[in-house]
């Protein structure tokens, strides 16, 4: 995926994004950081086609586009398992086997005993988790996630991160997943894209040089810690 | 047990106000000692038992001309907000022309519904559409227009097309105030059933309820007011109550009035 000379100017002549470039390979998990408001989210909706440049160009690979939102966004009049199936539905495709994929989607986040409670019925975290399975349930070739997790309490955070990075490991699909910590950025991705404040441009990008599965433990890592001080150092200087 | 006791509860508080009212009429009855202002309510319920078959028939036809323009209301409110839904252009246009629904005095028009419909059934039922469909329209689109946008951008994502975003997503997130909307039109359908019948009702065997308390109170029979008047109320509530369940049915996963 490569977004080229990508400016964003909302009206009032509010630049929000400039003469952004950044490349992105199939497979990589990638991590944008940058300081609250600075554009982090309307690159991801330019990305995703949400909204439309003001000039530059994204070109996609082929394949299917999931986005997660900040908040887990379910339809509260149906059930966990209709919640998941829906973006299959909109396709088209057919009920049964709409619903076996669901299904298995619910499975790989450890929410196949759910399916049929409502979301008024569950916790923040599992809400997060429909979410992220309503993402995959279409086996998209391209993951954008925009701060999923940042409603959520440490240490169901932590616990989401890293089934996403198993999960990630499992499909390698491209992951875009815009965070404002530097800790979530580190642990997940294999590198971090850091913009300046708005107008946002790339300050650093970064390579994570840490093994490919990574667990709770690594977070007390010397490496870790490196890692998360780089890319705090690179936000100082973009602005934040 | 413990369910028991919270219906006892929940009806106990107004079934006390209820006699407390009734003891208070029947004393300022007593007091007053003119039945024609003010009539005992034992001389009430006696004339809602003795003319039972009468008052049923007057609830018949009113409930029927009630149902009607409720019903007409819920469908062409919905279909009209939809309408004005789809475009700003149809909403600037006319939304400012469904307001005239909530500020045409009906007495005015009166008797534009006796030409149109001639006096019965059919001129009573389009007074209590008139008077009720308001409340839906307005209701039903801002439901429709109050969509969540990420929820929006989620239909768009997955090129939903326009009937699948209105009927799987912007019509169910409407629901909630789509009955509100319909709890206000069902008291204002009774309320105009019952004055459309004093304004254009028949009047005869099968009289509606308003036609009834029209004639009774031409005799001086102001009991019979006092009882077509309750009964009328009650049918009133019998329709909210019918509305409600309806909304507890349909909601009751989801939305947080109707969790308890």
């Amino acid at each position: 995926m490569r977004v080229q000379h990508l400016h964003k100017v909302f009206d009032a002549n509010l630049v929000a994004i400039e003469d952004l470039t950044v490349e992105i390979h199939p497979g990589e998990f990638v991590a944008i950081l940058g300081p609250s408001g600075c554009g982090k989210s309307t690159l991801l909706r330019i990305i995703a086609q949400l909204d439309q440049p003001t000039s530059g160009s994204v070109e996609l690979a082929e394949g299917k586009i999931a986005y997660v939102f900040q908040d887990a966004h379910l339809l509260p009049w149906r059930n966990v398992l209709r919640n998941v199936a829906l973006p299959l539905e909109l396709m088209g495709v057919p009920r049964a086997e709409r619903l076996a994929a669901a299904t298995e989607s619910l499975r790989q986040v450890g929410l196949a005993d759910a399916i049929k409670r409502y979301p008024a019925q569950l916790s923040g975290g599992m809400k997060m988790r429909v979410s992220l399975a309503r993402a995959l349930v279409t086996q998209p070739k391209l993951l954008l996630l925009d701060e999923p997790f940042a409603a959520l309490d440490e240490i169901t955070r932590q616990k989401l991160d890293e089934q996403l990075r198993e999960l990630w490991l499992r499909h390698r699909m491209t992951v875009v997943f815009v965070t404002h910590s530097t800790a979530e950025a580190t642990f997940l991705a294999d590198r971090a894209v850091v913009l300046s404040s708005r107008p946002a441009r790339v300050v650093e990008d970064l390579a994570i040089d840490l093994p490919a599965k990574r667990e709770a433990p690594l977070r007390s890592e010397a490496a870790f810690a490196a890692m998360t001080r780089l890319i705090y150092g690179a936000l100082e200087r973009g602005g934040a | 047990m413990k369910s028991a006791r919270r219906i006892a509860g929940s009806l106990l508080p107004p079934v006390l106000v209820l006699i407390g009212a009734a003891v208070a009429m029947d004393i300022a009855a007593r007091m007053l000692q003119e039945p024609f202002m003010l009539p005992r309510p034992q001389a009430v319920l006696r004339v809602m038992v003795d003319r039972r078959a009468e008052l049923a028939s007057s609830l018949w036809t009113t409930a029927e001309a009630a149902l009607i323009g409720f019903f007409a209301s819920a469908v062409a409110g919905a279909a009209v907000a939809m309408a004005l839904a789809a475009s700003p252009l149809a909403r600037r246009a006319f939304y400012p022309y469904t307001v005239f629904f909530q500020t045409v005095p009906i007495v005015a028009i009166a008797p534009l519904l006796v030409i149109w419909c001639g006096p019965g059934i059919p001129a009573v039922a389009l007074s209590a559409f008139i008077v009720s469909v308001f409340p839906v329209i307005a209701n039903t689109l801002s439901g429709l227009l109050s969509t969540d946008p990420a929820l929006e951008d989620l239909f768009r994502l997955y090129a939903a097309s326009r009937w699948s975003r209105l009927w799987k997503l912007k019509l169910p997130s409407a629901l909630p105030n789509i009955f509100t909307g319909l709890r206000v039109a069902g008291g204002l359908a009774v309320i105009g059933a019952v004055v459309g019948e004093f304004l254009v009702g028949l009047f005869g065997p099968g009289e509606g309820l308003g036609v009834r308390i029209v004639s009774a109170k031409k005799t001086g029979h102001t009991d019979e007011v006092f009882a077509a008047v309750l009964i009328a109320s009650l049918l009133g509530l019998a329709l909210f109550a019918a509305i409600n369940l309806a909304a507890k049915l349909l909601l009751r996963h989801w939305h947080a009035s109707e969790q308890t």
